[in-house]
C-alpha cells in the first residue's frame, strides 16, 4: 500500500515492477491511467492545472486505499496522482492493484478511482486556447458511481 | 481559540489568500457558524461563501459536514467539491 502526490510524470511499468518485485503470490495486476483530454465541452484546451490540499490529500488517499484492502484480498496497491501544470495527453493519475485473482484486482481498481474522484482533495482548472481559465465543476455522475460500493 | 483556515481552488481566488490564522469568536460552535461569520468579514468573503451549501470543509485533514463542531480544531480547510482523478 502506498500513495504519491507529485509533479513529475510516472512510469507505469516501473510502478508495477516495484509492486511485484520478489512476489510469487500475485496472479492479477490491474492498472488504470487517467490522462488529460484535449477538449472540454467542445472547447480546445491548452493546459490543465491541478491544485491539491497538501497533507490532507495524502491522508485521504491512504484512507481510501486502506478501505480497498479491507474489502478485497489485495497483495498490493499503488496510487500516484500528479499536481501542477499538465498538457493535453499527459498522465494525471495511476491506480495499480495486485491480487491473487482478477476479480478482486479489477473491482478494487474501480473502487479506488470512484472514491478518489469524490473524496481526494484535488481541483482541476482548465485553460483554453485564449488563455481563459475556469475551474472544472464536480460531476453528479461521479457521486452516482459511489452508489454501487455502498455496503 | 486560534485556528488556521485554508482555502482552495476558486474559494482561494475569491478570498484572495490561501490561508490565515483567526481567533474564533465566542458563540461559533460549528463549521456552519464559522462560514456564517466569515461571510460578514468583507465582500471577498461574502462572494466566496455566497452559496454556502456547495462549500466543503475539512477539520485537521478529514472531511466533515457543516454541522460538525469545531472545538479543538487546529486547521479548517474550505474548498469546492473535489474534481481530481
Amino acid at each position: 500500500m502506498s500513495v504519491a502526490v507529485q509533479a513529475e510524470d510516472f512510469d507505469i511499468s516501473r510502478e508495477v515492477a516495484a509492486l511485484t518485485a520478489g512476489r510469487t503470490d500475485i496472479g492479477a495486476i490491474v492498472t488504470f491511467t487517467g490522462t488529460v483530454r484535449g477538449t472540454s465541452e467542445g472547447t480546445a484546451l491548452s493546459s490543465m492545472t491541478l491544485e491539491h490540499y497538501p497533507g490532507m490529500t495524502e491522508a485521504e488517499l491512504a484512507r481510501v486505499e486502506e478501505e480497498a484492502h479491507k474489502r478485497w484480498p489485495l497483495q498490493g496497491s499503488r496510487i500516484v496522482h500528479r499536481v501542477g501544470s499538465l498538457a493535453p495527453g499527459d498522465n494525471i493519475v495511476l491506480v495499480v492493484t495486485a491480487s491473487a485473482h482478477r476479480h478482486a484486482a479489477f473491482e478494487a481498481a474501480a473502487f479506488l478511482m470512484d472514491y478518489l474522484k469524490t473524496r481526494a482533495p484535488f481541483w482541476k482548472k482548465e485553460t483554453d486556447a485564449n488563455g481563459e481559465g475556469h475551474w472544472v465543476d464536480a460531476r453528479e455522475s461521479d457521486d452516482a458511481a459511489l452508489e454501487r460500493w455502498r455496503k | 481559540m486560534t485556528v488556521t483556515l485554508r482555502y482552495f481552488a476558486w474559494l482561494r481566488e475569491r478570498v484572495g489568500r490561501s490561508e490565515e490564522r483567526i481567533d474564533v469568536p465566542p458563540g461559533i460552535a460549528t463549521v456552519a457558524d464559522l462560514i456564517h461569520w466569515l461571510k460578514d468579514r468583507g465582500p471577498e468573503y461574502a462572494h466566496a461563501f455566497e452559496r454556502a451549501e456547495f462549500i466543503r470543509a475539512a477539520i485537521d485533514h478529514a472531511h466533515v459536514r457543516q454541522e460538525a463542531p469545531i472545538s479543538g480544531a487546529r486547521e479548517i480547510g474550505f474548498f469546492p467539491p473535489v474534481t481530481g482523478g
